[in-house]
């Protein structure tokens, strides 16, 4: 899987999630800050992100997981080492 | 008791999502036109089920209501109640601001909470692990959260809680809302029942207390109060919502005045978990204390919403507790059961029924009881079988009576000024 797809993947995903357009979700956007995210949402962003790339992201992880290009990165460094 | 400050209390505001119509509007058009609101259950796969018929909310969209994000994150419960209670806050045309919010709270009651979403979470427990569960099932599931969330979508800053007494939960918040105003706690409370709980367990669970309606080739005759054939009650969800507002605040805004409240009786069987104690002395007591607390004879009650649930207990029972309550008087009094067309709403029935006995007093008119062919013998009132009928309506109470054997009585005057 590319960047790219991983990229797609997440913005849908937390538009989703967060209820937002998904033009909103640029790499830049942090979660709290740009896109309503609140600490609820996190959780359940985090799982749903495991659940797509059936990846597991520990806690300590999940916490520096702020902006949809961290998100991105963090699992395209897990899904290329799986792979 | 004597020093107790005691303020009139109107119902300046209504709101209604009910299985017969989405809009306070709708909603008495259907009362009175005698709307069947029962069909066979869509909300979820009801083919196992011993019942398979509800009176459903059709074609409610919550986002007429509130943001997508903030429905994906409400039971259904919760969004019925919000979406009433903003209906009934524009009915009454009350603005809560920065100089009010604190003086206006939200009373809303249920019976069941978020019993979907528990649902759904144990699925995902059983199936996918502890770990899958939402983060948002505990706030969406929890009984209080239809009461909070109305606050947060408001501003209601006031006392705000959650009575969770079985099916008198709806008439207890409407009782315990009319004590803090009359008493000086709050200048308006939004109030109410609300239930969203046509879920598989849901059923399930009243079927093995043998408590439903197993009507289920003949939908639209399911719900028949006080009918020798009635075989249970059938499930219903929705909510109902009423602004009550000190007398001389609705008056100074020149708000609209439906009805005043006038009386408040609650009982406790203290006898069985499911049944009513024979003869009905609980549901009697509610009665007399409903009228004694609104300073009225018998001889005054118009009408009265029953409980009416169409279980072969409630409703000779509440016949006896009525006649028990008004004597002889009690034959001359106009009685109906509207769950013959809404079903029973649990939590949410002493909403919607509030809402019916308000505009009872409003329009001078009665809604029937509908599919009442053949009274059982033990139920020989006037239930204003099968037509609406026109009535001066000076005095209306409305019954709710629940599991753990909880009896409520609410009483509702014409406002003279």
């Amino acid at each position: 899987m590319s960047a790219n797809e991983i990229f797609e993947k997440v913005q849908k995903i937390v538009a989703d999630q967060l209820g937002v357009e998904t033009s909103a979700v640029v790499p830049q956007a942090s979660f709290q800050n740009d896109l309503g995210a609140d600490s609820l949402d996190t959780v359940e962003l985090v799982m749903a992100l495991e659940e797509e790339f059936e990846i597991e992201i520990p806690d300590e992880a999940a916490e520096e997981i702020l902006t949809v290009q961290s998100a991105v990165d963090y699992i395209n460094s897990k899904v290329t080492a799986s792979a | 008791m004597t020093n107790l400050v005691s303020k009139r209390v109107v119902i300046t505001g209504l709101g209604a999502i009910t299985p017969i119509g989405n809009t306070l509007s709708d909603y008495w058009d259907g009362l009175i036109s005698g709307r069947n609101g029962i069909a066979p259950i869509t909300l979820f796969d009801a083919s196992r089920h011993g019942c398979r018929i509800a009176g459903e909310v059709k074609g409610f969209d919550p986002h007429d209501y509130m943001e997508r994000k903030e429905a994906k994150r409400m039971d259904r419960f919760a969004q019925l109640a919000v979406a009433a209670s903003k209906q009934a806050l524009a009915d009454a045309q009350f603005t809560i601001n920065d100089l009010n919010a604190e003086q206006v709270g939200v009373m809303i009651g249920t019976g069941i909470g978020g019993l979907k979403v528990l649902e759904d979470q144990q699925e995902i427990n059983l199936t996918k692990g502890p770990d899958r569960c939402s983060p948002f099932m505990i706030p969406m599931m929890i009984a209080n959260m239809a009461a909070g969330l109305t606050a947060i979508h408001t501003g209601a800053k006031g006392p705000n809680s959650c009575p969770v007494t079985a099916c008198a939960a709806g008439s207890n918040a409407i009782g315990d809302a009319f004590r803090l105003v009359q008493r000086g706690y709050a200048q308006a409370m939004i109030c109410g029942g609300t239930e969203a709980a046509v879920t598989p367990l849901c059923v399930a669970g009243f079927v093995a207390c043998k408590a439903m309606s197993s009507r289920n080739d003949d939908p639209a005759h399911a719900s028949r109060p006080f009918d020798q054939s009635r075989d249970g009650f059938v499930l219903g969800e929705g909510a109902g919502i009423l602004i009550l507002e000190e007398l001389e605040h609705a008056l100074s805004r020149g708000a609209k005045i439906y009805a005043e409240i006038v009386g408040y009786g609650m009982t406790c069987d203290a006898y069985h978990i499911t049944s009513p104690v024979p003869g009905g002395e609980g549901a009697a007591r509610a009665i007399q204390l409903a009228l004694k607390d609104g300073g009225l004879t018998p001889k005054q009650v118009s009408y009265i919403n029953a409980h009416g649930t169409s279980t072969p207990m409630n409703d000779s029972t509440e016949t006896a507790a009525m006649k028990k309550a008004l004597g002889e008087y009690a034959y001359k009094v106009a009685v109906s059961s509207t769950k013959s067309m809404t079903g029973h709403l649990l939590g949410g029935s002493g909403g919607i029924e509030g809402v019916a006995a308000v505009m009872a007093i409003a329009h001078n008119k009665v809604p029937p009881t509908i599919n009442l062919e053949n009274p059982d013998p033990d139920c020989d009132l006037d239930y204003v079988a099968n037509k609406s009928r026109d009535l001066q309506v000076d005095v209306a109470l409305s019954n709710s009576f629940g599991f753990g054997g909880h009896n409520v009585t609410l009483a509702f005057r014409k406002y003279v000024g």
